[in-house]
């Protein structure tokens, strides 16, 4: 009965193929701007996600602003802070700014920064070419420099820097690698930087603390923890001084942000919905007529023997099947509308199983809703009106 | 012979607004197996408003009526349609065949509420309308055949499911004389057979192929004894 129900409802939608396709219009597009506003959300905030996280996830950064007594952090209160539980490694910033020279050529006021082999540990795709900082340059205050790609170009033209002088702040540093051009969303452009081993700068470059401290965890799970252990340390560090430091927790703001999109998302999604609303009414209108066409049909059916049931399940599914394929056009349509929309816009393009889910449940709710009374109409029509009906 | 259809002291009242009008008064009719009964008046007489209730389209006001043992009064909406499908096989004056479907489907149609499955269907199908002379005709829509013959699949239809009565309302209306008394031919064949038929018609000619002619008249029916 149902096989014959699903028939009997296909054969009068392809009958009516225009007046089927103008209804299914507006669950077409219900559903289309769903999809393609849920995908295009999603994906610019997977891509964004996707490079910040590769900015560290695992890191803690602490930025010291410092008090009239003590501008910024000492090597003992690194050592202090590398005691709290949870560390793998710490990756201190001494800020210089210097001209730096080679063969004649002057850049000036540079920036560059002393820091240690955990920041090039902690991303391997810092280093573009040579070698990076290690511990052995540190414990014996090496001159030598990883430089930025501009500044390659710059000062070496088309030669390879590599194993070649560079002047810093009046000493002579040999230059071990080059740098990576630097993500979009990092907060230093490392094409400009110049980076020598923090013991080095310490000892030449006139700047006598540490500005900023990257912590790096073992365990983000217990990230907000070790944040409190730090507060704890430079709360004493700085005498119990107000605004001296900040920590930023980059896990945190991604967390944030992502749960901004996603409030961002279902809210274009529960406007897009509304179309679907208007689409269920399109097809309840479309009923309505249809049934009214069929007046003597439906007559004759009650005639031979179907019951109020019969025909309520008939026109429901027929209902079903406009919504249902509504929806599915609607996905395909949505899903080449984001897929284009990505590509301009420039972020990664991945449909979930749960969107098409959540869009065409959606439809045939709407279909069962709005088909709902229709059907309920028909299968009370009277057989003797129906019938009196031609 | 069986009494497979009785009515005692039907009637039937329209409503008009506040105005109860009675166009059917204390009817009484028993019809048995085997009868081929012509229920024969002018238009107005209540002939359509007899055969709604015989054919539980529509319930009397008062009255019992009996068709092969139910008690039509006590059905709900549900079970009513049960009878139609199983007891009743209608034929109409303007044959009410399913325009978008061939005679094959058309008579497949009340053998879908029984339930049968489609292969059954289609043999079931096939044989009747092998048996009525329209082997050929079977993949035809109703517009590619003659008036004559989509009323034979009209008549395919209301027998396909062995109904009790088979129960036509003019059903030579909307044809020529000759096709009408081909059908007549078909409906006397039918009936030599065992075929129980009850015919309205308002026309005495017509009238005359049946066994039994049930005179009605403002609402009131007279039998006067044929052969
Ligand atoms: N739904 C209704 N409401 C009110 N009066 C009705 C209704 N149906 C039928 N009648 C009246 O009942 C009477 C009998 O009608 P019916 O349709 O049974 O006549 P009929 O014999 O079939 O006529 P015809 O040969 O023209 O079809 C008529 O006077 C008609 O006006
Ligand atoms: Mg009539």
């Amino acid at each position: 009965m149902l096989l014959e129900s699903i028939r009997m409802s296909w054969e009068n939608i392809i009958t009516n193929k225009l007046r089927s396709l103008l209804t299914m219009l507006g669950i077409v597009i219900g559903v289309a701007s769903i999809i393609a506003l849920i995908t295009i959300v999603q994906g610019a905030t997977n891509s964004i996600s996707e490079e910040v996280t590769a900015l560290g996830v695992n890191k803690i950064t602490v930025n010291v602003r410092g008090t009239p007594l003590k501008q910024g952090l000492s090597e003992q209160d690194m050592e202090n802070i590398a005691q709290v539980d949870n560390i793998s490694g710490l990756s201190p910033t001494i800020p210089g700014t210097s001209n730096i020279v080679y063969e004649g050529k002057v850049k000036e006021n540079v920036a560059v920064q002393g820091k240690n082999e955990v920041y090039f540990q902690s991303d391997s795709s810092l280093l573009q070419s040579g070698r990076p900082i290690n511990i052995l340059d540190l414990e014996s205050k090496n001159q030598v420099a990883v430089i930025g790609g501009d500044i390659a170009k710059e000062l070496y033209y088309g030669l390879d820097p590599i194993g070649r002088d560079l002047m810093i702040h009046g000493t002579t540093y040999t230059v071990i690698g080059t740098l990576t051009s630097s993500s979009r969303f990092s907060t230093t452009s490392n094409n400009e930087a110049v980076i020598i081993p923090y013991t080095t700068a310490l000892r030449s470059l006139g700047v006598k603390h540490i500005s900023s401290l990257d912590v790096f965890l073992l365990d983000t799970n217990f990230a907000d923890d070790t944040v409190t252990d730090i507060e704890r340390v430079l709360h004493s560090t700085f005498n119990y001084k107000e605004n001296a430091y900040s920590i930023f927790n980059m896990g945190d703001m991604i967390e944030s942000f992502q749960s901004m999109m996603s409030i961002m998302s279902l809210l274009l999604a529960g406007i897009a919905a509304i179309s679907l609303v208007v689409g269920g009414i399109g097809i309840m209108n479309m009923m309505l007529v249809s049934i009214t066409e069929r007046t003597t049909e439906i007559g004759l059916r009650k005639a031979l023997g179907a019951t109020p049931n019969t025909i309520q399940l008939q026109f429901i599914i027929e209902a079903i099947f406009l919504s249902i394929f509504g929806g599915l056009l609607g996905l395909i349509v949505g899903s080449l509308v984001a897929y284009i929309a990505t590509i301009l816009i420039g972020v990664g393009f991945s449909i979930q199983l749960s969107t098409i889910a959540l869009a065409l449940g959606f439809s045939a709710i709407v279909g069962i809703v709005f088909g709902y009374t229709p059907a309920r109409k028909a299968s009370r029509l009277n057989p003797i009106d129906a019938l009196r009906s031609l | 012979m069986t009494k497979i259809l009785n009515m005692q002291n039907i009637s039937k009242s329209y409503y008009m607004g506040e105005e109860e009008i009675e166009v059917l008064h204390n009817v009484n009719l028993t019809v048995s197996t085997g009868d081929f009964l012509a229920l024969l008046g002018p238009s107005g007489s209540g002939k359509s408003t007899m055969m709604n209730i015989i054919g539980c389209l529509d319930v009397a006001s008062s009255g019992k009526y009996l068709l092969s043992g139910h008690d039509i009064d006590e059905l709900d909406e549900f079970e009513l349609a049960k009878v139609r499908n199983k007891e009743v096989g209608f034929v109409f004056q303007s044959f009410q065949l399913l325009p978008r479907m061939t005679a094959m489907q058309n008579v497949e149609l009340p053998l879908i509420y029984t339930g049968l499955s489609s292969s059954e269907r289609k043999k079931r199908a096939q044989s009747i309308l092998e048996r009525i002379g329209l082997a050929d005709k079977m993949k035809n829509l109703p517009t590619q055949l003659s008036g004559g013959q989509q009323q034979r699949v009209a008549i395919a239809r209301a027998l396909v499911t062995e109904p009790t009565i088979l129960l036509a309302d003019e059903p030579t209306g909307a044809l020529d004389q000759k096709t009408g008394a081909q059908v007549m031919e078909l409906f006397e064949e039918l009936n030599r057979d065992g075929r129980t038929i009850i015919m309205i018609t308002h026309d005495e000619n017509i009238a005359r192929h049946a066994r039994r002619v049930v005179n009605i008249l403002d609402g009131f029916l007279t039998e006067k004894e044929v052969i």
